[in-house]
């Protein structure tokens, strides 16, 4: 920047172009992104704060908030160990059709989420390929908990495996083969060397993948069959309050996920200011 | 170097293994049970189904909605990104990282959000209708929740290029007599311009498989402001299942498309980047 002002002094003209152009931006971010969260947290107050916590202790919204931790608790750690084993195998390893593994691990990414949730009900639903078999051994996966968690683990799985891969090829491999090489066992190796150096990695990705697990919308909602207080996750208690003209009541439920995916924001901010060594490059932030 | 690594380290099989595995189990055949339930439609079902104006408005919706919806976000996308590297302002950093909001914000969410705001009684809504523009329960509601969604793709992709972009070459235009639009023109966007691709494939692709953030505000009409989704989602209502899976394959191969296109745009981005450097 200061080379640029260095060889030519900011001209009027061009100090109003970059005026109007901060002001421009600034507009615009301010319709297109703040004023939706503005107006989650504002209709979720506009019958009081009283009215709001009312919503929050309905039997409907716990139920909903438990079944929204449950889904990610046990969706995120599936795609945590994946996505190491993934990374592992792609950054450490030479071997054939490693460019057509890294393609199937996006797809997730650009796959419509009701293609997502679709694809389960074909696989486990009652005219499905397992579903009669299913049905037979007494298990239900569609329209229950396993197939929320199945849904949410497709549409979450590149998370960590995208940070984790961009980082662990940028670091290369020595202090592993260092540590290999000093007699270090595989697992040794892995906690003592590999574990330390990915660590924030390894949260920013689980921060992202927790966060689109917990708001996941689309692919649930096709497995849901929406049983009020058994299947109804957060987001979709927020459909069905609204398709019932519960506005104020959606937005309060709304208002709690507008609260995670802030402090998301603001955790994923303070790791990149404090660690943005330690995370894969900026380039594969957007993902 | 591959041989002796491979001697070194450890877990070639278990990691590889394993990740196939998962992979397989989560993705891939879940989407080959899609497939072939969409082959037994035969050839005139698949044909009914295509050419029937209700597919046919939703498919139209979709995909021309997303692509202009991409179009504006890599233009608007540019412009924000642009004005985020190269100036400094008070509240730079604020809005840098409100650019993540549309990622983070779950789509059901932003649908009611931005329906409350768009909505005839809504908050610009109410200002906009007498001017004769409404945008929920319109197509033009649609295209706003995908500007939503795609928003960040165009900035996070382009950012870091801009960032490592050499100001000399800009300069050595400046210093040569170019005035700042051709230095931006001629110099900036064709050096930005397989990037901006992939940012512009990204959102695309987000768009045009969005179903969270538009229906609510979309109204649903059909043949009007019905996207292709939630189509998905009537026929499955119905016990559609080859109609659903059918019309869903039809939509996965589109992201497949995009998903090529996006790794030789990444592949070219790169082999700029190198020649730069």
């Amino acid at each position: 920047m200061s080379g640029l002002h260095a060889t030519r002094p900011l001209s009027w003209r061009h100090r109003l172009l970059r005026g109007t152009l901060i002001a421009l931006v600034m507009v615009f971010m301010a319709v297109l992104v703040l004023l939706p969260l503005a107006a989650v947290f504002i209709e979720a107050l506009s019958k009081g704060v009283a009215a709001f916590m009312d919503v929050l202790a309905q039997p409907e919204t716990v139920s909903s908030i438990k079944l929204t931790l449950l889904v990610a608790v046990l969706a995120v750690p599936l795609n945590l160990v994946f996505g190491v084993a993934a990374a592992w195998a792609m950054t450490r390893f030479e071997f054939r059709g490693k460019a057509l593994l890294g393609a199937f691990i996006d797809l997730p990414f650009s796959v419509s989420p009701v293609v997502a949730g679709l694809v389960y009900v074909l696989l486990f639903g009652a005219q499905g390929w397992f579903g009669p078999w299913l049905s037979d051994h007494g298990v239900t996966i569609i329209f229950a908990v396993p197939g929320l968690v199945l849904a949410t683990v497709f549409i979450t799985l590149p998370f960590v495996a995208r940070e984790l891969i961009s980082l662990m090829q940028a670091q290369g491999s020595e202090e592993e083969e260092a540590a290999r090489t000093l007699g270090a066992s595989g697992w040794q190796m892995f906690f003592r060397v590999t574990l330390p150096n990915i660590r924030w990695a390894l949260l920013y990705g689980v921060l992202l993948c927790n966060a689109r697990a917990m708001g996941e919308f689309g692919a649930v909602s096709v497995v849901s069959g929406h049983i009020r207080g058994l299947t109804t996750t957060m987001p979709l208690e927020v459909e069905m309050r609204y398709n019932e003209y519960d506005y104020m009541g959606a937005f309060a439920v709304a208002s709690l996920l507008g609260l995670l995916a802030l402090l998301t924001l603001v955790v994923k901010a303070l790791l990149e200011w404090r660690y943005g060594d330690e995370l894969a490059a900026r380039a594969t932030r957007g993902h | 170097m591959g041989h002796k690594r491979r001697r070194v380290l450890p877990g070639f099989g278990i990691s590889l293994g394993y990740a196939l595995t998962y992979l397989g189990l989560i993705v891939l055949l879940p989407l080959a049970a899609l497939v072939w339930k969409a082959s037994a439609l035969d050839f005139s079902g698949w044909l009914q189904l295509l050419s029937a104006p209700r597919t046919l408005a939703a498919l139209k919706l979709s995909f021309g909605g997303a692509l202009i919806a991409a179009l504006f976000n890599a233009v608007a996308g540019l412009l924000v990104t642009w004005v985020l590297v190269r100036y400094r302002f008070p509240g730079r950093r604020l809005f840098d990282a409100l650019v993540d909001l549309p990622f983070a914000l779950p789509t059901a969410v932003a649908g009611i959000a931005l329906t409350a705001i768009y909505a005839p009684n809504g908050w610009l809504g109410q200002y906009l209708l007498p001017l004769g523009i409404k945008i929920a329960y319109a197509p033009a509601g649609v295209l706003v929740a995908m500007i939503f969604v795609g928003f960040p793709y165009v900035v996070r992709t382009l950012q870091p290029v801009l960032e490592t972009l050499d100001r000399d070459v800009e300069e050595a235009a400046e210093s040569l007599g170019a005035t700042r639009l051709q230095t931006f023109v001629r110099v900036i966007v064709p050096a930005l311009l397989p990037t901006l691709l992939t940012g512009f494939a990204l959102a695309l692709a987000r768009a045009v498989g969005e179903y969270g953030s538009v229906i609510f505000i979309a109204g649903n009409i059909p043949l009007r402001s019905e996207i292709a989704p939630l189509l998905i989602v009537q026929k499955l209502e119905q016990f559609d299942y080859a109609g659903a899976a059918a019309l869903g394959t039809v939509m996965l191969g589109f992201s497949l498309v995009l998903l090529v296109a996006i790794a030789l745009l990444q592949r070219w981005s790169g082999r700029w980047a190198e020649r730069a450097a």
